[in-house]
C-alpha cells in the first residue's frame, strides 16, 4: 500500500474544513498547530486556505504528557506560543498523525490552562484508527490501517512527505 | 568535609541524563544548554493565566533546609508546585537536629515518607554529594546550595538572565564582582560560564576574599574595580557574606564599598548595554549603589523570575532521569 502524498490530502482537508465552519457558523477561527508537524500542516492548510497571513499559535505538549513516568521529558521541549486571546474563541486544532488520542488530550489540556474555548474543532492530516481514547478527528485527509509494528512520520516543512517506518527496524520512536 | 569535584557519575544515570543536580562541575555543555532550553519553555508557563503543568503530579518534592534561605527556599516551593508535586518544606535547623537527630537518620525518616525529592541545602559543602552517595541513591537530590562550594541552580538562572538579555556566551565578558571567597555562587557561575564557552571571565574582590589558585577556572583576576569593569558585558555583584567570615578580612563595609562597591560611575566604564545581576539579598550601600541596584541596567528582579523557571527544569529533569535509570535497571535486570 503506497502512502498518500499531503499536498493533495491538504487541499481536500481545506474545503472540507470550511465546509465544517459554515455548517457551524465559525466565521473567525483561530488555528493552532502540534508542535513539529501538526504546525507543518497548519502552515500549509492555511496556505490552502488563502490566508497564510493569518496568526497561527504553536503547542508544544510536552509538559502536558501522560508518558513522563515511562518516557521522561522530551529533550527538545519549546515554548507554546499562543498569539491570540483562547477564551471564548473558536479553535481549529491542527495534528499530522493521529494514533493514540493522546496528544490530542494533552493538547486539549494545554489549551484549557489559556481560557476556556467556544469550540475546537480537530484537523488530522492522517488517522491512524487506533483509537485507544474516544477522541475523532472533525476533519481529516485520509484513515489508514496499520500493521502493529508500523508507524508513519510526516517529513517537512517543504515539501510535505510521508514516510512508512517500521518499528522492528527503527528504534528512535 | 572537604567536597569532591568529579561528580559527574553520580549526577548523571546511564543514559547520561540529569538524575541529581549536585554541582555544575563535569557537567557537559549540552546538559546545561538543555536546562537552560526547558526553563525557556517554563517561563511561558509562568506568563499564563493558569501558571501549572500536570509533569510531577503525585510526586513528592521535599525542601530541606538545615541552612536558612528564603529566595531558594520560596521559588523552589513554587517550582515544585507549579509542576504539580506535592511540596512540603522543612527547616532543619530549627526542629530535629536541635534535638539531636543526625543528617542521616533525618533523611531516613523522609524518605520513608515516600519522597521523591529532595532540595537539600546545608552550610557544609558536600553535604548534598554526601546525601546522593550514601543516603537515599533511589531520591532525586537538588543542590540547593552547600557551604562555599556550590550553588547550581543560582548559577543556572544566572546563565539563563545572561542568555535572555545577551543572546549568547560566544562574545561575553562577564565580571563576578565582590566576596569570591566565601561565594559559592562566584564558584557555579565561572563553572557554567567557562562550560558555555565565555571567552573572558573575570573576578575582582579585595585579595583577602579571592580564593588561592582561583586561575584554575581559566579566570582573569583583578583587584582594581575600574581596571576589572572595562567593557564588560554583564556584571554579577555578590553579597559579602558577613555571616560566613571570620577574622580580619577587611576594615570595614565602609572602606569595602568605598573600593568595590557598583555605583553609578564606576558602572559607566562598562559597555553601554551592560546588565547588572545580584544572586540576592542585596546589601545597598556595602556592595552595591541603589541608583544601580533599582536603575535602568538592573535585571535583578528578572533572575527571581529566572529563578523559577530554572528550578522547574532542573526539578522536572532530575525526576525524568530517576525513572529513566529505573527502567533501564529493571530491563537489565530482565
Amino acid at each position: 500500500m503506497s502512502l498518500p502524498n499531503p499536498a493533495e490530502l491538504i487541499r481536500q482537508m481545506a474545503s472540507d474544513l470550511q465546509a465544517h465552519l459554515a455548517r457551524r457558523n465559525i466565521t473567525e477561527p483561530r488555528y493552532i498547530g502540534i508542535r513539529t508537524g501538526g504546525v507543518w500542516v497548519a502552515q500549509a492548510l492555511l496556505e490552502a486556505l488563502g490566508q497564510q497571513d493569518a496568526a497561527l499559535g504553536t503547542l508544544d505538549v510536552s509538559f502536558y504528557r501522560d508518558d513522563f513516568s515511562q518516557n521522561g521529558l522530551h529533550p527538545q521541549v519549546r515554548p507554546s506560543e499562543l498569539p491570540f486571546e483562547i477564551e471564548g474563541q473558536h479553535l481549529v486544532l491542527v495534528d499530522d498523525v493521529l494514533m493514540s488520542g493522546r496528544t490530542i488530550r494533552a493538547a486539549l489540556n494545554e489549551l484549557f490552562d489559556y481560557g476556556r474555548p467556544a469550540s475546537v474543532t480537530l484537523v488530522c492530516l492522517l488517522d491512524l484508527d487506533a483509537g485507544e481514547l474516544p477522541i475523532r478527528p472533525n476533519v481529516v485527509g485520509a484513515t489508514l490501517s496499520l500493521a502493529a509494528h508500523e508507524r508513519v512520520k510526516l517529513l517537512g516543512p517543504a515539501p510535505l512527505a510521508l514516510e512508512r517506518q517500521d518499528l522492528a527496524t527503527v528504534s528512535a520512536l | 568535609m572537604t567536597p569532591i569535584d568529579a561528580k559527574r557519575p553520580l549526577q548523571l544515570n546511564d543514559q547520561g541524563q540529569l538524575r541529581h543536580f549536585l554541582s555544575l562541575d563535569g557537567l557537559p555543555r549540552e546538559l546545561l544548554t538543555e536546562i537552560l532550553d526547558t526553563a525557556d519553555s517554563f517561563l511561558e508557563v509562568g506568563a499564563r493565566a493558569v501558571k501549572k503543568v500536570p509533569l510531577l503530579r503525585g510526586k513528592t518534592v521535599c525542601n530541606v533546609f538545615f541552612e536558612n534561605s528564603t529566595r531558594t527556599r520560596t521559588t523552589f516551593e513554587l517550582a515544585a508546585q507549579r509542576l504539580s508535586a506535592d511540596v512540603i518544606t522543612l527547616n532543619v535547623s530549627t526542629s530535629s537536629t536541635s534535638k539531636g537527630e543526625t543528617l542521616f537518620d533525618t533523611l531516613r525518616n523522609l524518605e520513608a515518607m515516600a519522597a521523591d525529592m529532595f532540595v537539600v541545602r546545608h552550610a557544609d559543602s558536600g553535604a548534598a554529594h554526601f546525601i546522593a552517595e550514601h543516603v537515599c541513591p533511589e531520591v532525586a537530590i537538588i543542590n540547593g546550595g552547600d557551604g562555599r562550594h556550590a550553588h547550581p541552580t543560582q548559577g543556572m538562572l544566572d546563565m539563563l538572565t545572561i542568555r535572555r538579555h545577551k543572546g549568547s556566551f560566544e562574545n561575553l565578558s562577564v565580571a563576578i564582582v565582590g566576596d569570591i571567597l566565601h561565594s559559592r555562587v562566584a564558584r557555579s557561575n565561572m563553572l557554567a560560564l567557562k562550560t558555555l564557552g565565555c571567552p573572558d571571565i573575570r573576578v575582582i574582590g579585595p585579595k583577602t576574599l579571592l580564593p588561592v589558585g582561583i586561575e584554575q577556572y581559566g579566570v582573569k583576576v583583578y583587584t582594581d574595580l575600574e581596571q576589572g569593569l572595562k567593557d564588560v558585558d554583564v556584571v554579577i555583584m555578590l553579597r559579602l557574606q558577613r555571616e560566613r567570615m571570620q577574622g580580619g578580612l577587611l576594615p570595614s563595609e565602609g572602606e569595602f564599598y568605598r573600593l568595590f562597591g557598583l555605583t553609578t560611575a564606576r558602572l559607566a566604564g562598562a559597555k553601554p548595554d551592560a546588565i547588572v545581576m545580584h544572586p540576592g539579598p542585596i546589601n545597598r550601600g556595602v556592595e552595591i549603589e541603589s541608583a544601580v541596584a533599582d536603575g535602568a541596567h538592573s535585571v535583578i528582579l528578572n533572575q527571581v523570575t529566572y529563578g523559577i523557571a530554572v528550578r522547574m527544569a532542573v526539578l522536572s529533569m532530575a525526576m525524568s532521569g530517576q525513572t529513566a535509570q529505573r527502567q533501564f535497571e529493571q530491563e537489565n535486570a530482565q
